[in-house]
Protein backbone atom coordinates (compact mmCIF):
# COMPACT_ATOMS: atom_id res chain seq x y z
CA UNK A 1 0.00 0.00 0.00
CA UNK A 2 1.10 3.54 -0.70
CA UNK A 3 2.04 5.64 2.27
CA UNK A 4 0.41 8.98 2.88
CA UNK A 5 2.84 11.81 2.22
CA UNK A 6 4.08 14.68 4.33
CA UNK A 7 4.82 17.63 2.06
CA UNK A 8 6.59 20.80 3.16
CA UNK A 9 6.04 24.04 1.29
CA UNK A 10 8.80 26.62 0.98
CA UNK A 11 7.86 30.07 -0.27
CA UNK A 12 10.85 31.60 -1.97
CA UNK A 13 11.24 35.30 -2.64
CA UNK A 14 14.37 36.62 -4.31
CA UNK A 15 16.13 33.38 -3.50
CA UNK A 16 15.27 33.52 0.20
CA UNK A 17 12.74 31.61 2.20
CA UNK A 18 9.61 33.52 3.18
CA UNK A 19 6.51 32.46 5.05
CA UNK A 20 3.32 34.15 4.03
CA UNK A 21 0.39 34.62 6.34
CA UNK A 22 -2.91 34.93 4.55
CA UNK A 23 -0.92 35.85 1.48
CA UNK A 24 0.08 39.24 2.87
CA UNK A 25 2.99 39.98 5.25
CA UNK A 26 5.87 37.83 4.24
CA UNK A 27 9.02 37.54 6.25
CA UNK A 28 12.36 35.99 5.47
CA UNK A 29 13.17 32.88 7.44
CA UNK A 30 16.37 31.64 5.89
CA UNK A 31 18.03 29.87 3.04
CA UNK A 32 15.75 27.53 1.07
CA UNK A 33 18.52 25.15 0.04
CA UNK A 34 19.72 24.41 3.56
CA UNK A 35 16.14 24.15 4.83
CA UNK A 36 15.29 21.71 2.04
CA UNK A 37 18.28 19.62 2.92
CA UNK A 38 17.42 19.66 6.62
CA UNK A 39 13.89 18.38 5.90
CA UNK A 40 15.17 15.78 3.45
CA UNK A 41 17.54 14.40 6.06
CA UNK A 42 14.70 14.40 8.57
CA UNK A 43 12.64 12.04 6.40
CA UNK A 44 10.37 14.42 4.51
CA UNK A 45 8.51 12.75 1.61
CA UNK A 46 8.18 15.65 -0.81
CA UNK A 47 8.88 19.36 -1.15
CA UNK A 48 7.03 22.17 -2.87
CA UNK A 49 8.67 25.48 -3.71
CA UNK A 50 6.56 28.48 -4.54
CA UNK A 51 8.37 31.30 -6.24
CA UNK A 52 6.66 34.41 -4.96
CA UNK A 53 9.05 36.66 -6.83
CA UNK A 54 7.63 39.23 -9.18
CA UNK A 55 10.14 40.02 -11.92
CA UNK A 56 11.62 37.78 -14.57
CA UNK A 57 15.21 38.61 -13.56
CA UNK A 58 14.49 37.17 -10.18
CA UNK A 59 13.13 33.99 -11.79
CA UNK A 60 16.66 33.06 -12.77
CA UNK A 61 17.51 33.13 -9.09
CA UNK A 62 14.81 30.49 -8.64
CA UNK A 63 16.35 28.26 -11.32
CA UNK A 64 19.60 28.53 -9.41
CA UNK A 65 17.86 27.55 -6.14
CA UNK A 66 16.24 24.56 -7.88
CA UNK A 67 19.59 23.37 -9.23
CA UNK A 68 21.23 23.61 -5.83
CA UNK A 69 18.35 21.75 -4.18
CA UNK A 70 18.49 19.02 -6.83
CA UNK A 71 22.16 18.42 -6.09
CA UNK A 72 21.44 17.71 -2.44
CA UNK A 73 17.90 16.48 -2.09
CA UNK A 74 16.96 13.07 -3.48
CA UNK A 75 13.22 13.04 -3.00
CA UNK A 76 10.60 14.42 -5.39
CA UNK A 77 10.03 18.15 -5.36
CA UNK A 78 7.89 20.51 -7.34
CA UNK A 79 8.11 24.18 -8.18
CA UNK A 80 5.27 26.62 -8.71
CA UNK A 81 4.67 30.33 -9.03
CA UNK A 82 4.80 32.27 -12.25
CA UNK A 83 4.80 29.32 -14.66
CA UNK A 84 3.10 30.70 -17.76
CA UNK A 85 4.51 28.61 -20.57
CA UNK A 86 6.02 25.28 -21.47
CA UNK A 87 9.33 27.05 -21.65
CA UNK A 88 9.09 28.08 -17.97
CA UNK A 89 8.04 24.55 -17.00
CA UNK A 90 10.76 22.82 -19.01
CA UNK A 91 13.49 25.04 -17.54
CA UNK A 92 12.44 24.09 -14.03
CA UNK A 93 12.20 20.43 -14.98
CA UNK A 94 15.67 20.52 -16.48
CA UNK A 95 16.99 22.29 -13.40
CA UNK A 96 15.89 19.26 -11.39
CA UNK A 97 12.28 19.76 -10.30
CA UNK A 98 10.34 16.51 -10.51
CA UNK A 99 7.04 18.28 -11.01
CA UNK A 100 5.73 21.73 -11.84
CA UNK A 101 2.78 23.52 -10.25
CA UNK A 102 0.58 25.69 -12.38
CA UNK A 103 -1.97 28.01 -10.84
CA UNK A 104 -3.06 31.49 -11.97
CA UNK A 105 -1.74 31.15 -15.50
CA UNK A 106 -3.75 27.94 -15.96
CA UNK A 107 -6.92 29.75 -14.91
CA UNK A 108 -6.27 32.39 -17.53
CA UNK A 109 -5.27 29.84 -20.17
CA UNK A 110 -6.37 26.28 -19.27
CA UNK A 111 -4.51 24.74 -22.24
CA UNK A 112 -1.33 25.31 -20.22
CA UNK A 113 -2.26 22.23 -18.17
CA UNK A 114 -2.56 20.07 -21.28
CA UNK A 115 0.69 21.48 -22.67
CA UNK A 116 2.60 20.68 -19.48
CA UNK A 117 1.04 17.20 -19.29
CA UNK A 118 2.06 16.53 -22.87
CA UNK A 119 5.60 17.83 -22.51
CA UNK A 120 6.42 16.58 -19.00
CA UNK A 121 3.83 13.84 -18.41
CA UNK A 122 0.71 13.91 -16.25
CA UNK A 123 2.68 12.74 -13.25
CA UNK A 124 4.82 15.88 -13.43
CA UNK A 125 1.93 18.32 -13.83
CA UNK A 126 0.30 19.61 -10.66
CA UNK A 127 -2.63 21.96 -10.68
CA UNK A 128 -2.59 24.20 -7.61
CA UNK A 129 -5.83 25.83 -6.68
CA UNK A 130 -6.33 28.71 -4.27
CA UNK A 131 -9.89 28.48 -3.06
CA UNK A 132 -12.19 30.58 -0.93
CA UNK A 133 -15.56 29.86 0.57
CA UNK A 134 -18.51 31.71 -0.98
CA UNK A 135 -22.28 31.53 -0.90
CA UNK A 136 -23.69 28.75 -3.05
CA UNK A 137 -25.04 30.18 -6.27
CA UNK A 138 -25.90 29.09 -9.79
CA UNK A 139 -22.37 29.84 -11.04
CA UNK A 140 -20.64 28.62 -7.89
CA UNK A 141 -22.68 25.52 -6.99
CA UNK A 142 -20.03 23.99 -4.74
CA UNK A 143 -19.86 27.08 -2.56
CA UNK A 144 -16.14 27.42 -3.28
CA UNK A 145 -14.52 29.78 -5.73
CA UNK A 146 -11.11 29.78 -7.37
CA UNK A 147 -9.08 32.93 -6.65
CA UNK A 148 -5.81 33.93 -8.28
CA UNK A 149 -2.90 36.33 -7.96
CA UNK A 150 -2.19 35.29 -4.43
CA UNK A 151 -5.83 35.41 -3.41
CA UNK A 152 -6.43 38.98 -4.54
CA UNK A 153 -8.55 38.29 -7.63
CA UNK A 154 -11.86 36.43 -7.83
CA UNK A 155 -12.39 34.38 -10.98
CA UNK A 156 -16.04 33.33 -10.88
CA UNK A 157 -14.83 29.75 -11.40
CA UNK A 158 -16.39 27.04 -9.28
CA UNK A 159 -13.62 25.15 -7.44
CA UNK A 160 -15.10 21.68 -7.91
CA UNK A 161 -15.71 22.23 -11.62
CA UNK A 162 -12.20 23.59 -12.06
CA UNK A 163 -10.70 20.58 -10.27
CA UNK A 164 -12.54 18.22 -12.63
CA UNK A 165 -11.54 20.27 -15.64
CA UNK A 166 -7.92 20.23 -14.50
CA UNK A 167 -7.98 16.46 -14.23
CA UNK A 168 -9.53 16.17 -17.67
CA UNK A 169 -6.85 18.46 -19.14
CA UNK A 170 -4.15 16.16 -17.79
CA UNK A 171 -3.15 17.31 -14.30
CA UNK A 172 -1.69 14.35 -12.42
CA UNK A 173 -2.22 15.80 -8.98
CA UNK A 174 -4.07 18.65 -7.28
CA UNK A 175 -3.08 21.01 -4.52
CA UNK A 176 -6.20 22.16 -2.71
CA UNK A 177 -5.28 25.33 -0.84
CA UNK A 178 -7.91 26.99 1.29
CA UNK A 179 -7.15 30.67 1.59
CA UNK A 180 -9.69 30.95 4.39
CA UNK A 181 -7.67 28.47 6.43
CA UNK A 182 -4.20 29.50 5.23
CA UNK A 183 -2.16 31.03 8.01
CA UNK A 184 -4.84 30.49 10.66
CA UNK A 185 -3.22 27.32 12.08
CA UNK A 186 -6.75 26.23 13.02
CA UNK A 187 -6.87 23.16 10.79
CA UNK A 188 -7.36 22.34 7.11
CA UNK A 189 -10.69 23.00 5.47
CA UNK A 190 -11.88 19.40 5.64
CA UNK A 191 -15.15 19.79 3.74
CA UNK A 192 -13.45 21.37 0.77
CA UNK A 193 -10.69 18.75 0.70
CA UNK A 194 -13.17 15.88 0.93
CA UNK A 195 -15.43 17.39 -1.74
CA UNK A 196 -12.59 17.49 -4.24
CA UNK A 197 -10.87 14.25 -3.21
CA UNK A 198 -14.13 12.34 -3.65
CA UNK A 199 -14.78 13.82 -7.07
CA UNK A 200 -11.42 13.27 -8.79
CA UNK A 201 -9.34 10.14 -9.32
CA UNK A 202 -5.94 11.81 -8.98
CA UNK A 203 -4.10 12.43 -5.70
CA UNK A 204 -5.00 15.48 -3.63
CA UNK A 205 -2.51 17.42 -1.53
CA UNK A 206 -4.31 19.37 1.19
CA UNK A 207 -2.92 22.81 1.97
CA UNK A 208 -3.66 25.70 4.29
CA UNK A 209 -4.40 25.78 7.97
CA UNK A 210 -2.13 23.18 9.57
CA UNK A 211 -1.16 24.14 13.11
CA UNK A 212 -1.23 20.91 15.12
CA UNK A 213 -0.42 17.27 14.29
CA UNK A 214 -4.12 16.37 14.74
CA UNK A 215 -4.94 18.61 11.79
CA UNK A 216 -2.81 16.41 9.55
CA UNK A 217 -4.50 13.30 10.88
CA UNK A 218 -7.93 14.80 10.22
CA UNK A 219 -7.22 15.81 6.64
CA UNK A 220 -5.62 12.45 5.75
CA UNK A 221 -8.64 10.57 7.15
CA UNK A 222 -11.83 12.63 7.22
CA UNK A 223 -10.56 14.99 4.53
CA UNK A 224 -9.66 12.15 2.15
CA UNK A 225 -6.32 13.72 1.18
CA UNK A 226 -3.35 11.69 -0.08
CA UNK A 227 -0.82 14.16 1.24
CA UNK A 228 -0.75 16.91 3.86
CA UNK A 229 1.19 20.08 3.17
CA UNK A 230 2.68 22.05 6.05
CA UNK A 231 4.87 25.14 6.28
CA UNK A 232 5.09 27.20 9.46
CA UNK A 233 4.65 24.13 11.68
CA UNK A 234 8.14 23.03 10.73
CA UNK A 235 9.83 26.24 9.56
CA UNK A 236 10.15 27.70 13.03
CA UNK A 237 11.26 24.49 14.68
CA UNK A 238 8.01 23.84 16.50
CA UNK A 239 7.78 20.33 15.03
CA UNK A 240 10.16 18.20 13.00
CA UNK A 241 9.09 16.20 9.95
CA UNK A 242 10.03 13.05 11.81
CA UNK A 243 7.80 13.94 14.77
CA UNK A 244 4.83 14.62 12.54
CA UNK A 245 5.27 11.37 10.65
CA UNK A 246 5.72 9.35 13.82
CA UNK A 247 2.62 10.92 15.30
CA UNK A 248 0.56 10.00 12.22
CA UNK A 249 1.98 6.48 12.10
CA UNK A 250 1.18 6.11 15.80
CA UNK A 251 -2.44 6.86 14.98
CA UNK A 252 -2.54 4.12 12.37
CA UNK A 253 -1.75 6.03 9.17
CA UNK A 254 0.73 4.34 6.86
CA UNK A 255 3.75 6.64 6.68
CA UNK A 256 7.29 6.11 5.44
CA UNK A 257 9.37 5.91 8.61
CA UNK A 258 12.57 4.17 7.53
CA UNK A 259 14.99 6.10 5.38
CA UNK B 1 32.58 5.77 -15.16
CA UNK B 2 28.86 5.29 -15.73
CA UNK B 3 27.30 5.68 -19.15
CA UNK B 4 23.76 7.03 -18.97
CA UNK B 5 21.72 6.28 -22.07
CA UNK B 6 20.17 9.40 -23.54
CA UNK B 7 16.86 8.76 -25.19
CA UNK B 8 15.29 11.96 -23.90
CA UNK B 9 13.97 10.48 -20.70
CA UNK B 10 12.94 13.16 -18.24
CA UNK B 11 15.02 11.97 -15.32
CA UNK B 12 18.43 11.92 -17.02
CA UNK B 13 19.83 14.81 -15.05
CA UNK B 14 18.40 13.59 -11.74
CA UNK B 15 20.14 10.28 -12.35
CA UNK B 16 23.35 12.10 -13.17
CA UNK B 17 23.12 14.16 -9.98
CA UNK B 18 22.55 11.01 -7.95
CA UNK B 19 25.70 9.48 -9.50
CA UNK B 20 27.60 12.61 -8.58
CA UNK B 21 26.30 12.35 -5.04
CA UNK B 22 27.57 8.80 -4.59
CA UNK B 23 30.90 9.94 -5.95
CA UNK B 24 31.00 8.37 -9.39
CA UNK B 25 31.53 10.10 -12.69
CA UNK B 26 28.92 9.74 -15.38
CA UNK B 27 28.46 10.65 -19.00
CA UNK B 28 25.19 11.02 -20.89
CA UNK B 29 25.30 9.67 -24.41
CA UNK B 30 23.10 8.80 -27.38
CA UNK B 31 25.97 7.17 -29.25
CA UNK B 32 25.50 3.39 -29.67
CA UNK B 33 29.26 2.84 -29.99
CA UNK B 34 29.82 4.47 -26.60
CA UNK B 35 27.17 2.24 -25.06
CA UNK B 36 28.81 -0.90 -26.45
CA UNK B 37 32.15 0.11 -24.90
CA UNK B 38 30.73 1.26 -21.56
CA UNK B 39 32.09 0.13 -18.24
CA UNK B 40 28.60 0.19 -16.74
CA UNK B 41 25.30 1.51 -18.02
CA UNK B 42 22.26 3.20 -16.55
CA UNK B 43 19.09 2.96 -18.57
CA UNK B 44 16.77 5.56 -17.03
CA UNK B 45 13.22 6.33 -17.99
CA UNK B 46 10.11 8.38 -17.36
CA UNK B 47 7.14 8.90 -19.60
CA UNK B 48 5.57 7.04 -22.46
CA UNK B 49 6.91 3.66 -23.61
CA UNK B 50 6.02 4.28 -27.25
CA UNK B 51 8.15 7.35 -27.77
CA UNK B 52 10.92 5.80 -25.68
CA UNK B 53 11.06 2.64 -27.81
CA UNK B 54 10.89 4.70 -31.01
CA UNK B 55 13.72 6.95 -29.91
CA UNK B 56 15.86 3.98 -28.87
CA UNK B 57 15.37 2.36 -32.28
CA UNK B 58 15.99 5.56 -34.23
CA UNK B 59 19.28 6.01 -32.41
CA UNK B 60 20.13 2.29 -32.71
CA UNK B 61 20.46 2.21 -28.96
CA UNK B 62 18.25 -0.90 -28.78
CA UNK B 63 20.87 -3.00 -30.55
CA UNK B 64 23.67 -1.40 -28.51
CA UNK B 65 21.89 -2.30 -25.27
CA UNK B 66 21.38 -5.90 -26.39
CA UNK B 67 25.04 -6.10 -27.31
CA UNK B 68 26.11 -4.65 -23.96
CA UNK B 69 23.84 -7.07 -22.13
CA UNK B 70 25.35 -10.04 -23.97
CA UNK B 71 28.85 -8.76 -23.23
CA UNK B 72 28.14 -8.89 -19.51
CA UNK B 73 28.36 -5.11 -18.94
CA UNK B 74 26.49 -4.23 -15.72
CA UNK B 75 23.22 -2.48 -16.62
CA UNK B 76 20.85 -0.68 -14.26
CA UNK B 77 17.33 0.04 -15.53
CA UNK B 78 15.10 2.57 -13.77
CA UNK B 79 11.30 2.86 -14.06
CA UNK B 80 10.54 2.74 -17.80
CA UNK B 81 13.98 1.15 -18.03
CA UNK B 82 12.58 -1.78 -16.03
CA UNK B 83 9.70 -2.15 -18.49
CA UNK B 84 11.29 -1.76 -21.91
CA UNK B 85 13.73 -4.62 -21.16
CA UNK B 86 10.80 -7.05 -21.38
CA UNK B 87 9.37 -8.41 -24.63
CA UNK B 88 6.17 -6.46 -24.87
CA UNK B 89 4.15 -3.72 -23.18
CA UNK B 90 0.40 -3.25 -23.12
CA UNK B 91 1.10 0.49 -23.38
CA UNK B 92 0.10 1.06 -27.03
CA UNK B 93 0.83 -2.68 -27.56
CA UNK B 94 4.51 -2.20 -28.31
CA UNK B 95 7.26 -4.72 -28.88
CA UNK B 96 10.15 -3.96 -26.52
CA UNK B 97 13.78 -5.05 -26.24
CA UNK B 98 13.15 -8.60 -25.05
CA UNK B 99 16.23 -8.87 -22.81
CA UNK B 100 13.99 -10.53 -20.22
CA UNK B 101 11.02 -12.78 -21.02
CA UNK B 102 7.69 -11.26 -20.06
CA UNK B 103 5.30 -8.37 -20.60
CA UNK B 104 4.28 -5.09 -18.98
CA UNK B 105 0.71 -4.79 -17.82
CA UNK B 106 -1.43 -1.83 -16.88
CA UNK B 107 -2.73 -1.42 -13.35
CA UNK B 108 -6.45 -2.04 -13.32
CA UNK B 109 -7.32 -2.04 -9.63
CA UNK B 110 -10.77 -3.27 -8.68
CA UNK B 111 -10.61 -1.06 -5.62
CA UNK B 112 -11.52 2.35 -7.03
CA UNK B 113 -9.73 4.13 -4.22
CA UNK B 114 -6.42 2.92 -5.71
CA UNK B 115 -5.39 5.58 -8.17
CA UNK B 116 -3.48 5.08 -11.41
CA UNK B 117 -0.67 6.08 -11.83
CA UNK B 118 0.66 4.38 -8.74
CA UNK B 119 2.48 7.42 -7.37
CA UNK B 120 4.23 7.84 -4.06
CA UNK B 121 6.21 5.87 -1.50
CA UNK B 122 5.62 2.14 -1.25
CA UNK B 123 7.37 -0.83 0.34
CA UNK B 124 9.50 -3.42 -1.42
CA UNK B 125 9.93 -7.02 -0.27
CA UNK B 126 13.04 -8.82 -1.43
CA UNK B 127 12.06 -12.30 -2.70
CA UNK B 128 15.54 -13.57 -3.53
CA UNK B 129 18.93 -12.22 -2.55
CA UNK B 130 20.85 -9.97 -4.92
CA UNK B 131 24.14 -8.13 -4.35
CA UNK B 132 22.47 -4.78 -5.13
CA UNK B 133 19.71 -5.40 -2.60
CA UNK B 134 21.91 -6.21 0.36
CA UNK B 135 21.08 -2.92 2.07
CA UNK B 136 17.32 -3.35 1.56
CA UNK B 137 15.18 -4.68 4.36
CA UNK B 138 11.68 -5.95 3.72
CA UNK B 139 9.21 -3.10 3.75
CA UNK B 140 11.75 -0.36 2.99
CA UNK B 141 9.96 2.31 0.97
CA UNK B 142 10.91 3.71 -2.41
CA UNK B 143 9.38 6.32 -4.69
CA UNK B 144 7.18 5.06 -7.54
CA UNK B 145 5.46 6.80 -10.46
CA UNK B 146 3.98 4.46 -13.06
CA UNK B 147 0.83 3.10 -14.65
CA UNK B 148 2.33 -0.14 -16.05
CA UNK B 149 4.33 -2.79 -14.23
CA UNK B 150 6.74 -5.53 -15.32
CA UNK B 151 5.61 -9.19 -15.31
CA UNK B 152 8.63 -11.41 -16.02
CA UNK B 153 7.56 -14.87 -17.23
CA UNK B 154 10.25 -16.63 -15.29
CA UNK B 155 9.99 -16.07 -11.53
CA UNK B 156 13.77 -16.41 -11.28
CA UNK B 157 13.90 -12.89 -12.79
CA UNK B 158 11.83 -11.44 -9.94
CA UNK B 159 13.93 -10.04 -7.08
CA UNK B 160 11.53 -7.66 -5.36
CA UNK B 161 7.77 -7.26 -5.11
CA UNK B 162 5.40 -4.48 -4.07
CA UNK B 163 1.74 -4.46 -3.12
CA UNK B 164 -0.71 -2.17 -4.89
CA UNK B 165 -4.08 -3.85 -5.29
CA UNK B 166 -2.04 -6.85 -6.36
CA UNK B 167 1.50 -7.98 -5.76
CA UNK B 168 3.65 -6.85 -8.68
CA UNK B 169 7.31 -7.26 -9.57
CA UNK B 170 9.18 -4.07 -8.62
CA UNK B 171 12.73 -5.39 -9.06
CA UNK B 172 13.79 -7.36 -12.13
CA UNK B 173 17.14 -9.09 -12.50
CA UNK B 174 18.84 -11.27 -15.06
CA UNK B 175 22.59 -11.89 -14.96
CA UNK B 176 24.30 -8.49 -15.42
CA UNK B 177 20.99 -6.65 -15.82
CA UNK B 178 19.23 -5.21 -12.77
CA UNK B 179 16.19 -2.95 -12.94
CA UNK B 180 13.90 -1.24 -10.47
CA UNK B 181 10.40 0.00 -11.18
CA UNK B 182 10.91 2.63 -8.49
CA UNK B 183 13.10 5.70 -8.86
CA UNK B 184 16.35 5.08 -7.00
CA UNK B 185 17.35 8.68 -7.78
CA UNK B 186 14.32 10.03 -5.88
CA UNK B 187 14.12 7.51 -3.03
CA UNK B 188 16.41 9.19 -0.54
CA UNK B 189 19.30 7.30 1.01
CA UNK B 190 17.76 3.88 0.35
CA UNK B 191 17.85 4.56 -3.37
CA UNK B 192 21.35 6.04 -3.28
CA UNK B 193 22.58 2.92 -1.47
CA UNK B 194 21.44 0.72 -4.36
CA UNK B 195 23.14 3.08 -6.81
CA UNK B 196 26.33 3.01 -4.78
CA UNK B 197 26.34 -0.80 -4.87
CA UNK B 198 25.73 -0.77 -8.60
CA UNK B 199 28.81 1.43 -9.05
CA UNK B 200 30.92 -1.33 -7.53
CA UNK B 201 29.06 -4.33 -9.00
CA UNK B 202 30.85 -6.72 -11.32
CA UNK B 203 27.60 -7.94 -12.89
CA UNK B 204 27.48 -11.32 -11.23
CA UNK B 205 24.81 -12.48 -8.84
Amino acid sequence: MLSKRLVVCLDVREGKLAKSVKFVDTRDIGDPVSKAREYYEDGLDELVFYDITASSDERNIMIDVVEKVAEQVFIPFSVGGGIRSIDDATKLRMAGAEKVNVNSAAVKRPELIAECAHALGNQSTILSMDIKRVDVSRVLPSGYEIVINGGRTDTGLDALQWALRGEELGAGELVVNSIDADGTRAGYELNLTRLIADAVSIPVIASGGAGKPEHLYDVLTEGGADAALVASMVHFGEYTCRELKEYLAGRGIKMRLGY
Amino acid sequence: MITIIDYEAGNLRSVQRACHRVGVESVVTADPAAVEKAERIIFPGVGAATSAVDTLRERKLDEALKYAFNQGIPILGICLGAQIILEFTEEDDRQCLGLVKGVCKRFEPEDRSLKVPHMGWNGVNVVQPHPLLESVENGDEFYFVHSYYPCPTDTSNIYGVTEYGLEFCSVVGKRNLFATQFHIEKSGQFGLSILERFCNWDGTI
